[in-house]
């Protein structure tokens, strides 16, 4: 028996209804013209259209893990009916992780969570909420079938068909879907699934990997990018050219798979409240600003300069060199007005005068395409002849001198 | 979920609940907390450095940062000078003895004191920025036979600003701590020195040789007595300075006090003026 299974659409939608009987199963939902994930019935996958739980979705699925908002810290107080001076105050965290599938992402989506894991799971301190969910969910990923908009995963070390990060990982083939466990977790998950034996399928899963790679335009060279990045930080005339549009919405944060920022807020009162933590952006003036009323990040360009550096300079200097960016291209679909962090990037590298020792000499810049325009959509219905996947950098890494 | 099932460990984002012993005022705008933890076992367990910070809170307010500036020595309370400024320190400074507050702590790095053994030190202390000195300062005097000469230049804006007024004789008084106090302008009688820090620093002329300088205060305090100890031969690896940003989560993960690579509440707060200038210049 191989290691692929096939699942005919009808299979699918009964395997995860399934499922959704002792599971939360977080799958895409269209809500209004958005797509976004949300947990679904076991009722709803029984009846629901393959097609409809194979969307897009428009923000991360980083909710699954990191709550928009959720509790940290639930705290009562309660005076002694004997001497009412005397007051106690008791704490408990009052977080359940629940069993959860997150059913449907794409690859860079679930790279995301490697990259969220870095800072909330790896450091000095751990992050407890964080670890009991991400224990707590199994990730069943499909594989790119089409390259939407604004993708460029190839850019950061990355394909639409990449395993990292997911439990599971599937290929939309006819007729049906290739399953494929890429964990014991996903191993799991898989064996009571009751999904035929594929081995006959896997150049079809094979092809179709291809076929998405190839459409994706070809990378930009990020050489040195941590270093020309960093670089960039005193020039300001660079970064107020970029974000002379920028509205500091906040747009491009919140629908960001590996964006990690949050604040914590206290509500009710201290008889019973709650501290909470909710997202935060780093593109809007509060989130540094000082209670003296000093802030380190007074404009809009210093603070596009720290997302930008923190996502391609920062976080590599931190974690190994790997980015703070999954090539998703979620904020370059969906800013307002049309900010695009390939452009900054690029022109940031570009426009650099550094000099590396291992620079190759007089050799002129690569051809690079021109990222499709943002107000069409390119899939894969007519691939453009790219360079070929096999031109992407070392997988998730930045290259280091 | 209870609290250790994650399997890691304690939660940093849970306080300890403790209470508030004694409330002092240290000027019109700032108040000196003294607290314990409730619970015993996490009490008698607790240890820091000197420099480290902690989340202070009250409950249905929120949180802020405040260095710990009672020397780690001390085992009777915890203590920590707040100016009030926002709704958080408007909320301590209503707290009396035997109200509750939350305690996150021990966060961040502290001064490498076990560098400077055999050193002389210069502290230097600018208005609140007196409270991390405090700490740092009284953990060496403890010590002082190690160290070489230590002295104490502490500036505030007006005789009625200066905090600490409990310490105060003490540390005029002091056999190993040689005190000079210094304010903007003088009301009243003030029988020490009228004048800047930076100016001040100049003319007491400290020598480079074997020193250390730790300083801590407004922006524009430390930009100009950096200055003045650059001006008096001090390298910027013998600087040392202890950082403010506003924080959250204390641990390095909720991304708003980064300088560059580095989080002041994890990599900090504590730096040498030779690391600030190999950061990015984002003050």
């Amino acid at each position: 028996m191989s290691n692929l299974l096939f699942a005919t659409p009808k299979e699918l939608t009964g395997w995860l209804s399934k499922l959704a009987s002792g599971k939360r199963v977080m799958a895409p939902r269209q809500e209004g013209p958005s797509v976004v994930f949300r947990a679904y019935t076991a009722k709803e996958l029984a009846a629901a259209d393959v097609n409809a739980l194979l969307k897009r979705s428009y923000s991360s699925p980083k909710q699954a893990i990191l709550p928009q908002c959720e509790t940290l810290v639930a705290f009562k107080s309660a005076k002694d009916p004997e001497d009412m001076s005397k007051l106690t105050t008791t704490v408990e965290n009052p977080c359940v992780a629940e069993p959860t599938v997150l059913f449907g992402g794409r690859p860079c989506d679930a790279r995301g969570f490697v990259v969220l894991d870095r800072p909330y799971l790896e450091g000095k301190f751990k992050d407890p909420y964080y670890a009991a969910r991400r224990e707590a969910t199994v990730i069943v990923t499909q594989a790119c079938p089409t390259v939407l908009n604004g993708c460029f995963c190839n850019w950061v070390g990355s394909d639409p068909a990449d395993k990292e990060g997911s439990d599971v990982i599937f290929t939309a083939v006819d007729g049906g879907f290739v399953f494929e466990a890429v964990t014991e977790k996903g191993e799991a998950l898989l064996a009571g699934a009751g999904f035929a034996d594929a081995a006959d399928k896997a150049e079809a899963v094979a092809a179709a990997h291809a076929a998405a790679a190839e459409a994706l335009p070809a990378p930009s060279t990020l050489d040195h990018v941590q270093e020309k990045v960093a670089a960039r930080f005193t020039d300001n005339a660079f970064w107020d050219k970029e974000t002379v549009k920028c509205l500091s919405c906040g747009c491009c944060t919140f629908i960001c798979p590996t964006c990690q920022c949050f604040t914590i807020t206290d509500e009710g009162s201290q008889l019973d409240g709650r501290r909470l933590r909710s997202w935060d952006s780093c593109m809007t003036p509060l989130f540094t600003m000082e209670t003296s009323g000093h802030n380190p990040r007074p404009t809009k360009a210093n603070r596009m300069r720290n997302r930008v550096s923190h996502k391609f300079s920062f976080y590599p200097e931190r974690y190994d060199g790997y980015f703070s960016c999954v090539g998703c291209g979620r904020c370059v679909v969906s800013c307002p007005v049309s900010l695009d962090i390939r452009h900054m990037v690029k022109a940031a590298v570009e426009g650099c005068d550094l000099v590396f020792e291992d620079a190759p000499v007089a050799e002129p810049a690569p051809v690079v395409e021109a990222p499709a325009p943002v107000a069409e959509a390119a899939p894969a219905q007519n691939p453009a002849p790219q360079k070929p996947a096999s031109q992407k950098p070392s997988k998730g890494k930045s290259k280091k001198k | 979920m209870s609290e250790h099932d994650c399997g890691c460990g304690k939660n940093p984002y849970m306080p300890e609940v403790a209470t508030v012993l004694d409330v002092i005022t240290e000027s019109p705008t700032i108040k000196s907390f003294r607290v314990r933890f409730d619970n015993e076992e996490a009490w008698n367990s607790f240890t820091y450095q000197p420099g480290q910070v902690g989340q202070l809170s009250v409950f249905g307010v929120g949180e802020s940062t405040f260095v710990i500036n009672s020397q780690p020595s001390c085992k009777d309370y915890l203590q920590f000078s707040v100016m009030r400024a926002g709704e958080v320190t408007t909320a301590l400074h209503k707290l009396h003895p035997g109200d509750k507050v939350g305690v996150r702590a021990p966060l961040g790095n502290w001064f490498p004191y076990e560098d400077w053994k055999g050193k002389d030190i210069i502290f230097v202390g600018g208005g609140i920025g007196m409270a991390p000195i405090r700490t740092i300062m009284l953990h060496v005097m403890e010590h002082a036979s190690e160290y070489g000469k230590l002295r104490l230049l502490y500036g505030a804006r007006t005789p009625e600003d200066m905090a600490f007024k409990g310490d105060l004789p003490s540390w005029l008084n002091s056999d190993v701590l040689e005190t000079t106090l210094t304010v903007d302008r003088a009301e009243g009688e003030w029988p020490h020195r009228v004048g800047m820090i930076p100016s001040v620093l100049k003319e007491l002329n400290p020598s480079p040789d074997n020193a250390i300088a730790v300083l801590c205060g407004p922006p524009i305090m430390i930009k100009f007595t950096l200055a003045a100890f650059r001006e008096l031969g001090f390298k910027d690896e013998n600087i040392v300075t202890t950082l403010e940003r506003r924080m959250k989560c204390g641990i390095g993960i909720c991304g708003r006090c980064n300088l560059g690579g580095k989080f002041v509440c994890l990599d900090g707060p504590v730096f040498t003026q030779a690391q600030l200038n190999n950061l990015p210049p984002e003050m």
